[in-house]
């Protein structure tokens, strides 16, 4: 057996923790800022013209990206809080994992969307490296209208 | 703006009919550069010194500043808005990051050193219609410049039909 840190009840106890809303608007500039830096011509997210003559009527956002946060306390603040239990119990460095997203609506420039997140898990296993976390956070992004646009499920490492 | 050319056009539209499991979903080439990182962390408001800071880098065990798994993931997201087309619907799309990729430095001010071209890639895994849903499933990866898929993951898409 390796010896390696456990999950402390501080970890445990951040299993199920939900975080405040974070608010988010949809610009389009923003939405052109995401589409550049991964260099993305796609006029659906950049020419007002052609998303006017889409399905859409309006540019819409790459998938995995919900514009911009008002505040960023709430997701943000709730993994802060989860990577500092994690960072006092022995497994101070922080790799992102991976991201799996259900897609219920197109996300269009213009809207507001409230993210709710949540702690869903966080358990340990045996990596080539040692011991390693796996948090999963979920997140529900809902707009404007109250209708649910995207579910995701995060999965942070923390070694 | 030859950041716009240098990717290829925006295909025409895709429709159900024209897939079968085994078919490949149109590659689509990138190159990550330590300028790309910096716009992708502007962007996307992950500001990680994991990507940017080699010492901090270094004290995290990775080496020298690595490629965001995110902008992979946008990367893959591109892939599949290109293949569907206007008209195609993205229903799941996931990926896990599972291998570092470290980025080309940068030559002058707008183009990089010589090196490692990454390619995301798919391939059709399951076809089926669902009510009045025309619904495709596919493996989707990135591979970096040895072949080796650092990012794997899935995509379900909602396409167009003829019939």
């Amino acid at each position: 057996m390796t010896q390696g840190p456990a999950l402390t009840d501080e970890v445990r106890a951040m299993i199920g923790a939900t975080s405040e809303p974070d608010i988010l608007e949809v610009e389009r500039g923003a939405i052109r800022r995401y589409a550049d830096a991964i260099e993305d011509p796609n006029p659906l997210f950049r020419d007002v013209e052609h998303a006017r003559n889409s399905r859409y009527g309006e540019i819409i956002c790459p998938p995995g990206f919900f514009g911009w946060p008002v505040k960023r306390s709430g997701r943000m603040g709730l993994t802060a809080k989860v990577r500092e239990a994690l960072a006092k119990a022995g497994y101070p460095r922080l790799l992102d994992g991976g991201v799996e997203y259900e897609c219920f609506l197109p996300i269009r420039a213009g809207d507001t969307l409230t993210a709710y997140s949540k702690i869903a898990d966080i358990t340990e296993r045996e990596g080539k490296t040692g011991k390693m976390t796996f948090t999963i956070t979920e997140t529900t992004y809902v707009n404007q209208n109250g209708d649910l646009v995207v579910k995701a499920r995060g999965t942070m490492i923390c070694r | 703006m030859p950041l716009i050319e240098r990717q290829g056009k925006v295909e025409k539209q895709l429709y159900f009919e024209d897939v079968e499991v085994g078919s490949e979903v149109t590659p689509l080439a990138k190159v990550a550069t330590t300028q790309m990182l910096v716009r992708w962390a502007g962007a996307s408001g992950d500001f990680n010194p994991l990507h940017y800071d080699e010492t901090f880098a270094t004290s995290q065990g990775v080496g020298s500043p690595i490629v965001h798994g995110a902008l992979k993931r946008a990367w893959l997201g591109q892939l599949m808005t290109n293949w569907i087309g206007g008209q195609g619907f993205l229903k799941k799309f996931s990926c896990q990051y599972r291998g570092m990729d470290y980025p080309r430095k940068m030559k002058t001010m707008t183009e990089p050193e010589e090196g490692e071209t990454w390619w995301c890639k798919g391939t059709v895994t399951k076809k089926y219609v669902d009510g009045d849903q025309h619904i495709v499933e596919c493996d989707i990866w990135v591979e970096n410049g040895q072949g080796e898929k650092t990012t794997p993951g899935n995509a379900t898409v909602i396409l167009p039909s003829r019939a």
